[in-house]
């Protein structure tokens, strides 16, 4: 949009903005043959140039506004998912954050060349000037990429952290009146939280008399994690439901008596099928085998 | 100790849940390649849980020193957990079975001591806390328990 002319007449980052502009096609496709870009689009030389491109306009967007030293620039904005996207294809084959800043600061060569070829004089205060702004706007570059990167994988883990806390604690309808819960992994505080609520949400739900918190993928019970099911357990008597602990694997049995928890309040069993056939029991519900009953009689 | 079982020393930050899980972790791999059986292992990684939570919880975070020791006819797996909290005031109370200042069960201290061979606490109010347990691949007779 910028004619040459209004350009030169504005400031240095105005003046790089419109070099930005008019050089679009050289600078992308320079880029296009870099480390960075090459190694990411390895099946089509022609989508290196198009997001080389879209870099090149968000560049030129930042440098438009004069905020060149700012990563919160918001021509930035268009181009973070691609360039996060681009780190983190980097980062699996192997490459360091620092080999991928390397590699981002390598896309300021091609550039200033390009700009000085735009200044017959290069030695005028403007040329300094305009070679400078394109400097900084591309070491902020750098750090927006670094910055991008660092996000998405804070941001991927919190995912994943709530994931794992949602996934982790099914509630299982065995019979009627009789809900389970496979505890597996750690038994932190907030899991224990999410365990309580949803068993107590089933109890109500499912009408259960009998819970069985099932321990045999939990595999360190200390005296916290012992605390936690005890509340557990007392929470839901109050709630008219008797709860089994079952899956004590040996190791952690010794353990807990060395320990000195005691878990004499709590009915315990070795397996999930003892602490099923228990509720079932209690019940007065009897399970036999139909041919065995059918000779019987 | 052995300058070998020095080189091999790991620590650990413990500043907040996820620490923890990275300490039994570590732990449990650690006592495992030193050829801990299966009851063993639990009992260390469950004594490295206790006191670890202490750490972080009465402590307010500090670290966690693993080293693995070979005294020559067996081997085994030294904690030294260092927080610069409070300190503990009373020892003796602090080891007493169902004491707690937490609100949790009370057997942190006294349950980890139980879990472990050798168990050291070096604390002063105000200067912070060092615990060490010491865990042998097999029991070492009584005669020596002054070792290390």
């Amino acid at each position: 949009m910028d004619v040459p002319e209004q350009a030169a007449a504005g400031s240095a980052p105005q003046r790089v903005s419109g070099f930005f502009e008019r050089r679009r096609e050289q600078i992308a496709q320079r880029w296009a043959d870099a480390p960075l870009f090459r190694s990411v689009f390895t099946v089509s030389r022609d989508e290196a140039v198009e997001a080389c491109k879209a870099v090149v306009d968000a560049l030129s967007d930042v440098t438009a506004t004069g905020r060149i030293e700012d990563i919160g620039a918001p021509g930035f904005a268009t181009v973070r998912r691609q360039l996060g996207g681009m780190a983190a294809t980097r980062a699996r084959t192997g490459c360091t954050s620092a080999q991928i800043a390397d590699e981002v600061a390598a896309l300021r060569g091609p550039a200033v060349e390009l700009l000085r070829e735009e200044f017959p004089d290069p030695s005028t205060a403007d040329a300094h000037e305009s070679v400078l702004a394109l400097t900084l706007v591309m070491s902020t570059l750098r750090l927006v990429v670094m910055e991008t990167a660092l996000t998405e994988g804070a941001d991927l883990i919190e995912r994943q952290r709530q994931q794992l806390l949602e996934v982790a604690t099914p509630v299982i309808k065995l019979w009627e009146g009789t809900v389970a819960v496979p505890l597996i992994g750690t038994l932190d505080s907030a899991r224990s939280q999410v365990v309580m609520e949803s068993l107590l949400e089933a109890i109500v739900d499912q009408r259960a008399r009998y819970a069985i918190l099932d321990i045999t993928g939990v595999p360190t019970v200390d005296s916290l994690v012992a605390q936690h099911l005890m509340k557990t357990v007392a929470a839901a008597r109050l709630m008219g439901a008797e709860c089994i602990v079952s899956g004590i694997r040996p190791a952690i049995a010794q353990t807990i008596v060395q320990l000195g928890i005691d878990l004499g309040t709590v009915v315990t069993r070795a397996s999930l099928a003892d602490a099923l056939a228990y509720a079932l029991g209690r019940q007065g519900i009897e399970v036999s085998r139909a041919d065995a009953g059918a000779s019987a009689r | 100790m052995p300058a070998s079982g020095q080189a091999s020393a790991t620590s650990l930050p413990i500043g907040s849940d996820a620490d923890l899980a990275w300490v039994r972790q570590q732990v449990r791999q650690c006592a495992a390649q030193l050829g801990f059986g299966l009851v063993q292992q639990t009992k260390v990684v469950t004594a490295a849980s206790e006191l670890a939570r202490n750490t972080l919880v009465h402590g307010g975070g500090g670290r966690v020193e693993i080293t693995p020791l070979d005294d020559g006819r067996t081997r085994g797996l030294r904690m030294r957990f260092t927080d610069e909290g409070p300190g503990i005031r009373d020892l003796d109370l602090a080891m007493t079975d169902g004491w707690t200042s937490g609100g949790g069960l009370g057997l942190g201290l006294s349950g980890a001591k139980r879990l472990v061979h050798e168990f050291a606490v070096d604390t002063e109010p105000g200067r912070g806390t060092t615990v060490t347990a010491v865990a042998w691949v097999t029991p070492v007779p009584s005669s020596r328990t002054g070792v290390g």
